[in-house]
């Protein structure tokens, strides 16, 4: 019994522990996340942003989120209450759930498992049923249309996503994600943002898809759909379905980190770079792919559906696929497949 | 059989519609995302503003046209001053003339500015809205500084306008002019080459010369598929013959060109603006007639007369010839009419309203068959639509 406890009990407290503190950090970031992207967003236009709570309105977001949690919930009569209900943790919970095994320095990870990536892959995947969920169970027009288009934008992104890290992984040749950034170590020259310049180009607009953000937002484009698969929602809940969303634009700006700007790794091996912590180079990586974002959704009008579809379809895919094609033959015809 | 239950999606799309520009409420059918019907239900703004006028005086009818098309108050009420103008047979004085053309095309740029904003953000790029209300905000103080309201001005009245403007006001107004045009094109920069705003501009919403006509449009929707028809120069109205402007006329008539169309009107009206300023020159703003034209205060210390025209002209109104009249300005959105027929009392017999973006809006369903979802709205904005003049 007391075997069992030591081998067992220990380290699930230790990992309990560890993500615990993960997610409350997380949260509290991304609180921080959200003004800012309100900021930048202000910004683009001439305007000021939140800026009466707290200091410089730091604190809007814990404003907000005592809005959300004090505001009654209203649960349509039509609705399916368990789905409906359902809908918004499930969002929250597969949003966190991928930071488990993102590293965000070496060894600070906390749980580094040897298929990461396709760890964060079907995590991804399995986000949109959160949406479809959401905007079946409303029983409402207005969500049904927005369930359906992002179900089929999902997976349209997903596919030349897919091909984009295939690309990657067959130069690392690894499926762990801390192998992957230590194999770009020693410069940026070695980050694979140049070889790959295409492929992370399109990784990134697959990203802004994926997450639902501007120019893709067409789940929620409230010139057409009004809020998309929210309509119905409010409250708690709804802060749920905003939260994951944030919480997934953030896991998705750390995978590109990951995959093609050298995770934590300096960019210059030399003396005053080196000082900072590996951390700090993560995050700064992080923000400044999360600053790319939300200037996108100040800056661009949205796609129509089936210019979306065409640009997944006809467009990334046929180059991601070529990329595929082309460094594995590069790899096999200069002798440099990874062992 | 499995065919039968294949179901077409009716949706109501409005009228709390954030693409909706107002109150209106399209009845959509789906085929997915194809749209096979579009009803557009009018109405919900109804105010009876043409049978109200009918038993006010012709002064105060002036602010009932302020309320039509909202954004851009003034040249409804000069279309208004016009057909009492004619009835009466007075002319205004050249300063009344220029201060009404000026402000004329303050309202088209105040309109054209939220036009083009907005159906920007009908295909989502949200950031030059707030760039266009930087500019809306300060031409609106141009507005309540000539008249004391931001937007229901009650300033140009049967005879002239109502108050002179002070030289400091016309100086503002000059150095406004070039800080809007740099505006204009940070706008046009954001969009015109935008590939995503192209995409979804580009042949949507396509108008061609001979529908244009059938369907009796006006204004922008005429000129974007072609046709240089203005009533600025076709038959011109106060001192617009005068002025010197170009016509901007599209090729496509598709939301697109609508929009260039839009874009170069406004730099057009901050031509005529300008000029209107330097051609300014002291005198008199609006019609000597004491019967018609209500006197100054100072002047009614002193004169006895003043005293009565003022008294007459505040109680029972001036009484205008009988006959019938139709007098129609070119407004921001098209062709803004009134029909006026007097049976020679104090009030108008009948006032007759000719909205442009009613019959704009009447072709909603014959433009947006066959086009998807988000193309509606895309249509409907480039339409130029206000509920306050389509309902009435």
């Amino acid at each position: 019994m007391v075997d069992i406890l030591v081998t067992y009990g220990i380290p699930a407290a230790i990992i309990a522990a560890q993500s615990v503190f993960l997610l409350v950090c997380l949260l509290v970031f991304v609180a921080f996340i959200l003004y800012a992207d309100r900021k930048v967003w202000a910004a683009v236009g001439y305007r000021k942003g939140p800026n009466v709570v707290g200091p410089f309105g730091l604190l809007q977001s814990f404003a907000d989120l005592a809005k959300f949690m004090f505001k009654e919930l209203i649960i349509p009569a039509g609705a399916n209450k368990g789905v409906f209900l359902i809908a918004p943790l499930l969002s929250t919970t597969l949003a966190l759930s991928a930071w488990a095994v993102i590293p965000m320095a070496d060894g600070v990870v906390i749980s580094n498992v040897n298929v990461g990536i396709l760890f964060i892959f079907a995590i991804s995947s399995l986000e949109v049923y959160g949406i479809i969920m959401a905007g079946w169970a409303s029983n409402s027009k207005y969500p049904f249309l927005g369930a359906l288009r992002s179900a089929a934008q999902m997976v349209s992104y997903e596919v030349s996503m897919g091909f984009v890290i295939v690309c990657v992984l067959m130069t690392v040749g690894s499926l762990n994600l801390s192998d992957i950034v230590n194999s770009q170590a020693g410069g940026f020259w070695n980050w694979y943002f140049l070889p790959h310049f295409p492929m992370f180009v399109i990784f990134f607009i697959s990203t802004l898809a994926e997450s639902n953000r501007p120019p893709f937002d067409l789940p929620e484009a409230e010139a057409e759909l009004v809020a998309g698969y929210a309509v119905e929602y409010s409250s708690s809940p709804y802060m749920m379905m905003f939260m994951a969303e944030y919480v997934a634009i953030l896991s998705l700006c750390a995978l590109t980190t990951i995959l093609f700007l050298g995770g934590w790794h300096a960019p210059i091996d030399i003396a005053p770079l080196t000082w900072v912590p590996p951390f700090v180079w993560f995050w700064a990586k992080v923000i400044f792919l999360f600053f790319i974002f939300a200037v996108i959704k100040a800056i661009v009008p949205r796609y129509r559906y089936d210019q979306l579809m065409r640009l997944g379809w006809k467009v990334f895919l046929p180059i991601s696929l070529f990329w595929v094609v082309a460094t594995a033959s590069f790899l096999v015809f200069t002798g440099t497949v990874p062992q | 059989m499995a065919e039968n239950q294949i179901r077409n999606i009716n949706i109501n799309f409005g009228p709390q519609h954030p693409a909706a520009h107002g109150v209106l409420r399209l009845v959509l059918e789906l085929d997915g995302e194809v749209v096979e019907r579009c009803d557009p239900h009018i109405g919900l703004l109804h105010r009876g503003t043409e049978k109200l006028i009918e038993s006010k005086t012709y002064l105060q009818a002036v602010p009932y046209f302020d309320r039509l098309d909202y954004v851009a108050p003034m040249n409804q009420e000069h279309a208004y001053a016009l057909a009492v103008e004619r009835l009466l047979g007075i002319e205004v004085p050249i300063r009344g003339q220029l201060i009404r053309v000026l402000y004329s095309e303050i309202g088209r740029l105040l309109s054209h500015i939220l036009n083009i904003t907005t159906q920007a953000l009908d295909v989502g790029a949200m950031t030059p809205v707030t760039w266009g209300f930087e500019q809306r905000e300060k031409m609106m103080v141009f507005y309540e500084r000539a008249c004391g309201s931001r937007m229901h001005a009650a300033y140009v009245r049967p005879g002239g306008v109502h108050q002179d403007l002070p030289e400091q006001l016309l100086q503002d107004i000059y150095d406004f002019c070039d800080p809007c045009d740099q505006a204009l094109d940070d706008i046009e920069g954001l969009l015109t080459e935008n590939r995503i705003f192209k995409q979804r501009n580009v042949d949507i919403g396509i108008v061609s010369q001979q529908e244009a006509q059938e369907w009796g449009f006006s204004g922008v929707m005429v000129r974007g598929s072609g046709l240089a028809w203005d009533l600025r120069r076709s038959q011109p109205y106060e001192c617009y013959s005068d002025l010197e402007f170009d016509i901007p006329i599209g090729k496509n008539g598709d939301c697109y060109d609508r929009y260039l169309v839009r874009m170069e009107e406004c730099r057009q009206s901050l031509k005529i603006i300008k000029q209107c300023i330097e051609k300014m020159k002291p005198g008199p703003v609006s019609s000597l007639d004491g019967k018609i034209v209500p006197p100054k205060r100072a002047e009614m210390k002193r004169s006895m007369e003043a005293l009565i025209h003022h008294f007459k002209l505040y109680t029972e109104g001036y009484h205008v010839p009988a006959g019938q009249v139709y007098a129609a300005v070119e407004a921001p959105k098209g062709e803004f009419g009134v029909f006026l027929v007097s049976d020679g009392s104090n009030k108008p017999y009948r006032c007759k309203i000719r909205a442009p973006g009613f019959a704009h809006l009447q072709t909603m369903d014959h433009f947006c068959k066959g086009y998807m979802l988000a193309d509606v709205a895309a249509i409907l904005g480039s339409l130029d639509i206000v509920f306050g003049e389509v309902d009435r």
